[in-house]
């Protein structure tokens, strides 16, 4: 490597442990003692509707389609006689339940809940509003962040049950308005050689993933200068950061739970 | 009172504020004045803690902000209210709730206590009627009312504005200056006001500071202005023929303080 690659790498590696000490220190002041616990209450209230509960019908809608579409795939790629009829059925199950219903479903969500959530506390940010908050004496990021972190944390369990059930209600509908594969088949398979771990595994997963998307995203509305350009940049940088961390921490869950 | 003692501020290389001292009086509408980029901004977010000067004093009533523990920040924040720009009001909340923001999370009272302190708020900002709009929904001026409102509902000993016309025709400007000019005297808060407008200066204007290129070049009011013989001080107020001609007058007529000697 020639000097200059060898100074863009260290002012790569600066600049990230620089970002990371802020984050630390901004989940510091978030997780810290709300001022008043029933504002905190009402807050976190008003979030899970915002950012869960209003999820659902994309979730909803995504989880059918998909669901079916594995389902006709797993189908179409198992054409030996040798494969019983009903793996489609467990095939589906288990793709749903180790990645689609977390990790892709959370990838999802940190397009839509990412973005929502860097750019109504960007906009707080550059009309004053979080000044505003401080100069009252109000914690800013505890107020705005913590809610929000702790509303999809709570609600993501929810997100993915509901994803769970409509993916397999998608295969469902293949299998009974299609010739594909029988219903029964279809229904044995989704109980056959059941392991309830990988609910669980799936649950902790997006647990993890709901704090990454709504602290990352926080972060970056959170600390945008500027005017409505940035908040847009921070949005999309808030989905692209939380969309790797999801990743990365996909593959380092994945071998912690599953091994 | 607040105090400011030596206060300096920068900005990686470039310092913004130099060694900058005043006073700023109780019961009385203080103003700093200056041109964009002077500093003045800077020296407000000094005072309030919005940005940390390197060095100097910043004395509310004796009590140095700069040396103040978590805790005893928090509380005199309390005693601050503060009016922005942009006014800087909850997009989620009603016109109602805005005001109510500061009782429901500082206050002890009951909520129909609340309830009457912020009606009584909006009602002395002449905002009746307006309670369950939301900011988007009313006028520039009206929301600037609706922030002065907030910032009085928990009675501060200090209040902040600035640039409080800024995005206002003339006609609003000069009853958002009156209001603030009465609630000062009212309930005799310490006010201090950063503004470019003329109108406010000559208007309000009871205690003036003026921030040129960081530094503070005069103190005085809105009579001891017209004879000032401070020359960036004259370039500034003094810009427009309009004002030029009124200073005419004025001194024509009489009607200021003693000439001010050259410093």
């Amino acid at each position: 490597m020639t000097p200059v690659h060898i100074n863009s790498n260290k002012m790569l590696v600066d600049k990230s442990l620089r970002q990371l000490g802020r984050y630390t220190l901004f989940l510091k002041r978030a997780f810290s003692a709300p001022d008043k616990w029933s504002i905190f209450g009402k807050r976190t209230i008003k979030e899970i509707s915002l950012l869960g509960v209003d999820s659902i019908p994309l979730v909803i809608i995504i989880s059918l389609f998909i669901g079916a579409v594995i389902t006709i795939q797993m189908k179409l790629n198992t054409t030996s006689p040798l494969i019983p009829a009903y793996s489609v059925g467990l095939a589906t199950r288990d793709i749903v339940l180790l990645e689609f219903s977390n990790s892709i479903l959370c990838l999802i969500l940190a397009g839509k809940v990412g973005s929502s959530i860097a750019s109504e506390i960007g906009t707080m940010r550059v009309t004053e509003q979080i000044d505003a908050l401080d100069i009252m004496g109000v914690n800013s990021t505890n107020y705005l962040v913590l809610p929000k972190i702790v509303a999809f944390v709570l609600f993501m369990p929810v997100l993915v049950i509901f994803c769970i059930g409509t993916s397999f209600v998608g295969g469902w509908l293949v299998a009974a308005f299609t010739d594909l594969i029988s219903v029964s088949k279809y229904l044995y398979g989704l109980q056959a050689l059941f392991q309830e771990w990988y609910v669980w595994y799936g649950l902790i997963k997006s647990v993890v993933f709901a704090f990454i998307i709504a602290s990352v995203a926080s972060f970056f509305g959170y600390n945008v200068k500027g005017g409505a350009l940035e908040v847009g940049k921070a949005s999309t940088n808030a989905v692209v950061s939380s969309s790797i961390l999801i990743l990365l921490f996909d593959v380092v869950l994945t071998k912690l739970l599953l091994q | 009172m607040i105090e400011v003692k030596n206060i300096t501020k920068s900005f990686g290389d470039k310092t913004i504020l130099h060694d900058v001292s005043a006073k700023f009086y109780s019961g009385k509408t203080n103003l700093i004045i200056g041109q964009s980029g002077s500093g003045k901004t800077v020296l407000m977010k000094s005072i309030v803690g919005l940005v940390r000067p390197e060095q100097g004093e910043v004395l509310y009533d004796g009590r140095d902000f700069l040396k103040m523990t978590d805790a005893q920040i928090k509380s005199l924040r309390q005693e601050i209210g503060m009016l922005f720009q942009g006014s800087a009001l909850f997009d989620s909340e009603t016109v109602l709730g805005n005001v109510m923001f500061p009782l429901v999370m500082f206050s002890k009272m009951t909520r129909p206590e609340m309830l009457d302190r912020a009606r009584f708020c909006l009602e002395r900002v002449n905002l009746t009627g307006a309670e369950k709009k939301y900011p988007s929904e009313i006028s520039g001026g009206m929301q600037k009312r609706v922030a002065i409102a907030r910032a009085i509902a928990l009675n501060p000993r200090y209040l902040f504005c600035d640039e409080p016309n800024s995005g206002l025709d003339p006609k609003t400007s000069i009853l958002i200056d009156e209001l603030l000019h009465d609630i000062t005297h009212e309930y005799n808060i310490t006010t201090i006001i950063n503004t470019h407008d003329m109108n406010s200066v000559l208007g309000i204007g009871e205690n003036i500071v003026f921030i040129n290129k960081g530094h503070r070049e005069w103190v005085g009011d809105k009579q001891r202005i017209f004879t000032t013989a401070n020359e960036a001080l004259n370039d500034f107020v003094f810009a427009t023929r309009l004002f030029q001609e009124v200073k005419d007058y004025i001194i024509a007529n009489g009607q200021t303080s003693a000439p001010e000697k050259q410093s």
